[in-house]
């Protein structure tokens, strides 16, 4: 049966792993390979690197991060922040990245991910989504690491997405992350149901039942966590033993 | 020396760093002398089968890997696995190396493609030596192999029961990941290289 994933995001900046809470307080927690390394041992079931400065800033992403971890982890990777072309997309993938994710290059030219998808397949192709509630009970994306609002509403974003060539979408809520209420189970069951691709829930977690909601009653395929992890607050053994135990399909090494 | 058989697609080098993780030595190459010295062969593979196969046929490594087999061990990974087939009915059919009978064939239900760790039941080859049965890898795929329980060394459930891990004699082929299924995938590798 195919597992539920648990992802530890580790966000980066300056090559640096930091935490975020609601994007803005950074606190550095470590060498992003040694901290994959961990993982990886902790039973984590696919690593996404996050260069949370890249957006904004014009910063050249982490290639020698990315190309070092992937000597040393064999698990799959993801990474995101700063991809615009699909140029970016080949030196990553070359550098042992095995997907990709994109956010504000896609909102700005919706055709990267279509010719991103053509070029190198779509199961690379990771559409990252913060999406922030809305007074109409809907969800506006917003683009730039959460800076700027944009018109898009975010299940109809990711709908077209879809449509497009993306091949998973990484869904942020970002009126929970860094709050540890839990994600936000509507936002990620509205995306789960209507499209037909893998859901990664992000923003929210604060302790196990959270996990158990969002993969279950949120439908999500993957959770996603950063600072939970990064502190030992829950350890991913113990995590995936309490899913388990609830019959939810997690991966057991060994 | 291991042959990662290079026919520009694909992420050749995650495979590569999994050999030189485990003290091995892996060239990835589509010059035939170079794969000559090689006492292995892998067979790596993302893209299309299509594309895939017309790259194969044009360069000579079609013929080259039909030729090979007997001589030594060879490995098909996910894309790479599906060529070893008759045939696959991605994109209208198309024929493959048809060193194990069989056809890759599209899911039809749950979704597509299957992404994630699934488990490897019902394993019957060297190949998962010292590996649990059940054990979980990953696997990203939208086609599966069709083939009969002869040619069968493991087996996966999603959505149905599919041959997950195919062999026949020296020849392999995994749908998953090994290179990028944690310790278990590794354990994978390391039994290839000791064939």
């Amino acid at each position: 049966m195919l597992s539920k994933r648990l992802i530890p995001c580790l966000d980066l900046k300056d090559g640096r792993v930091v935490k975020g809470v609601n994007f803005i307080h950074l606190v550095d927690a470590g060498d992003p390979v040694e901290t994959a390394k961990l993982y990886n041992a902790f039973g984590a079931d696919e690593i996404v690197f996050l260069d949370i400065t890249a957006s904004y800033r014009g910063n050249t992403p982490m290639w020698e991060i990315i190309s070092r971890a992937s000597e040393q982890v064999f698990l799959p990777l993801t990474v995101g922040g700063g991809i615009r072309t699909t140029e970016d997309f080949r030196r990553m993938l070359s550098c042992g990245a095995d997907k990709i994710a994109v956010n504000s290059a896609a909102i700005k030219d919706p055709t990267l991910i279509t010719d991103a998808a053509m070029k190198f397949g779509r199961q690379c192709v990771v559409l990252a989504v913060d999406a922030k509630r809305n007074d109409e009970g809907r969800w506006d994306v917003y683009l730039n690491g959460g800076r700027v609002k944009t018109e898009l509403d975010a299940i109809d974003w990711i709908v077209k997405a879809e449509q497009l060539g993306a091949g998973e979408v990484l869904l942020t809520s970002m009126d929970r992350d860094g709050t540890k209420e839990g994600y936000d189970l509507e936002l990620t069951r509205a995306a789960a149901e209507a499209v037909n691709i893998p859901i990664i829930a992000s923003g929210g977690a604060g302790k196990m039942s959270h996990f158990y909601d969002v993969l279950t009653e949120g439908k999500a395929d993957a959770a996603l966590a950063a600072s939970l992890f990064h502190f030992g607050i829950i350890n991913m053994r113990d995590l995936k033993n309490y899913l388990a135990e609830r019959g939810v399909a997690v991966r057991m090494e060994g | 020396m291991i042959g990662i058989i290079d026919y520009g697609m694909g992420n050749l080098r995650s495979v590569q760093k999994a050999v030189e993780f485990l003290g091995g030595k892996a060239v990835i190459t589509a010059d035939q002398a170079e794969l000559n010295k090689c006492g292995r062969l892998i067979l790596p593979g993302v893209g299309s089968f299509a594309a895939g196969m017309e790259i194969l046929e044009r360069t000579g490594l079609a013929d080259y890997v039909k030729s090979r087999v007997g001589e030594l061990p060879i490995l098909g990974i996910c894309l790479g696995m599906q060529f070893l087939l008759d045939e696959s009915e991605e994109e209208g059919l198309h024929k493959g190396l048809g060193l194990i009978p069989g056809r890759a064939v599209r899911f039809t239900e749950g979704k597509v493609p299957q992404m994630g760790w699934n488990n490897v039941v019902e394993q019957k080859s060297p190949l998962f030596q010292g590996i649990r049965e059940g054990a979980q890898f990953y696997f990203v795929h939208s086609y599966y192999a069709d083939t009969t329980d002869e040619y069968t060394i493991g087996k996966t459930d999603y959505y149905r029961t599919y041959a997950s891990a195919i062999g026949r004699g020296d020849v392999y082929g995994v749908q998953f990941h090994p290179e990028k299924s944690g310790d278990v995938g590794l354990q994978l590798m390391r039994n290839f290289m000791r064939l």
